[in-house]
């Protein structure tokens, strides 16, 4: 029996995330892919608060929630650093990812989804929070400085996803002119070799889009 | 008791936020001093706006010339700094990771929910009440055979919680709704009454009828629109 288990979904950033974080390490996992539409019995067991991916299963302990998990893992692991040691950075760090996840991908996400004036509103938003982040890279390769750390890891959302998304849709919000210290970014990242190795195929993401948007 | 000049040390807060509320708590377990700023959040101070640009919001903590935003990344950041015994979250990673799970049930699924409860109407008001009950139970099973969530001792899970447990009843007397039912949430009761009587927490809450004539004041104003 593995030691280490990972719950996941390929086309889930969130599940993407964990996996980075455990490679970063070197840990060997046993992965189980979930079929969202028909959750095994054994994710209920072991998420039955959000019964959602990812999940992590450590020697039989489970552990849910993407940004719980990537600390755990981080604490647990000998291996590069995944949140920077200084407390204060740590806090920087955390900030990043909580509005990353609960602003701007709220706000990006609606803006390719919502129709009409919802969906203007929401651009006008993005297009807002994006500049933070604009200002956060510069003068640094990754939003960790010279390697890939927390932010980087959970900004693949960002990176990666919403390329496919803003494509299909044909908006026009993340663009070279308006952040070019992020495209920047999103250039090194998706095509770090680590990282590389880690996004699900382009091909697959745009069919799961198709089918998603 | 770390001692400090009050200047390294600065708190941009409001009365009635609950999420500077936590920060204070954790302070006053830390022992340490600080310099309080009471922000008027119709009318933000310049160095409000210039220290939470992307939030806007309180608190802020400052601390040797660097701020922080967010009452739980601050929560952390405070337990990181000033190392004493015991800490805040506890020293096992699986035991933290359980900690910060909870602390994201708590916040997302209860609190802000239960204020939903108690600030809306109609159907949106049901369903608030609903769901708050719904996650209280699971609360309930965290809390079972414990004084506070880390075992005898309060941490950061209770501090997250915390507000809950004397603004909570005074909604639930006001009405017209009742999530704390002591017979459906024994251990809930039991751990409002070891927070409430904390040492550290006892004198800085209000009295039960200072609650009710703020909160019914306030629930005249926003059910009057």
């Amino acid at each position: 029996m593995a030691e280490v288990k990972l719950f996941g979904c390929w086309y889930s950033p969130f599940s993407r995330r964990v996996e980075m974080a455990l490679k970063l390490k070197g840990v060997e996992y046993e992965y189980i892919e979930e079929d969202l539409s028909n959750k095994s019995h054994l994710l209920l067991k072991y998420n039955p608060i959000h019964q959602k991916v990812p999940v992590l299963l450590h020697n039989g302990k489970p552990i849910a929630e993407s940004s719980v998990i990537i600390e755990y893992i981080d604490e647990t692991w000998e291996g590069p650093s995944i949140l920077p040691k200084d407390p204060y950075e740590r806090a920087m760090a955390r900030f990043w990812v909580k509005f990353i996840d609960e602003k701007c991908a709220v706000a990006m996400w609606k803006a390719c989804s919502s129709p009409g004036e919802e969906g203007e509103k929401a651009k006008e938003e993005a297009s807002q929070l994006l500049k933070f982040l604009e200002e956060e890279l510069k003068g640094k390769k990754f939003f960790g400085g010279d390697n890939i750390g927390l932010v980087d890891i959970s900004a693949n959302f960002i990176g990666y996803w919403f390329g496919f998304a803003q494509e299909l849709k044909g908006l026009e919000l993340l663009t070279k002119e308006k952040y070019p210290n992020f495209c920047e970014w999103v250039d090194e990242y998706v095509n770090n070799n680590f990282v590389k190795e880690n996004l699900p195929l382009k091909d697959k993401m745009i069919e799961i889009f198709k089918t998603l948007a | 008791i770390t001692r400090r000049t009050i200047m390294e040390v600065k708190l941009l807060g409001h009365f009635s936020s609950p999420f500077v509320q936590r920060v204070k708590w954790a302070l006053k377990i830390k022992g340490v001093e600080y310099d309080y700023c009471e922000e008027d959040m119709v009318n933000k101070s310049p160095e409000l706006l210039k220290l939470n640009p992307v939030h806007k919001k309180v608190p802020v903590l400052i601390h040797n010339g660097k701020s922080m935003v967010e009452s739980l990344i601050i929560l952390e950041y405070i337990d990181e700094t000033w190392k004493t015994n015991p800490p805040l979250l506890p020293q096992d990673p699986y035991q933290r990771a359980m900690t910060r799970f909870w602390a994201k049930f708590v916040e997302e699924k209860f609190v802000l929910v239960a204020w939903e409860a108690f600030t809306s109407q109609g159907v949106k008001h049901e369903n608030a009440v609903k769901l708050a009950s719904e996650a209280l139970e699971k609360i309930e099973g965290e809390l079972k055979g414990k004084k506070f969530f880390g075992g005898e001792t309060i941490g950061y899970l209770d501090l997250v919680l915390g507000w809950a447990s004397y603004n909570l009843p005074a909604f639930d007397k006001i009405g017209p709704m009742k999530i704390l039912d002591p017979l459906r949430f024994p251990a809930m009761d039991q751990w409002i009454n070891n927070f409430r009587n904390h040492p550290i927490i006892k004198g800085d809450i209000q009295s039960e009828e200072e609650l009710l004539i703020f909160w019914t004041s306030f629930a005249n104003k926003i059910r009057k629109n």
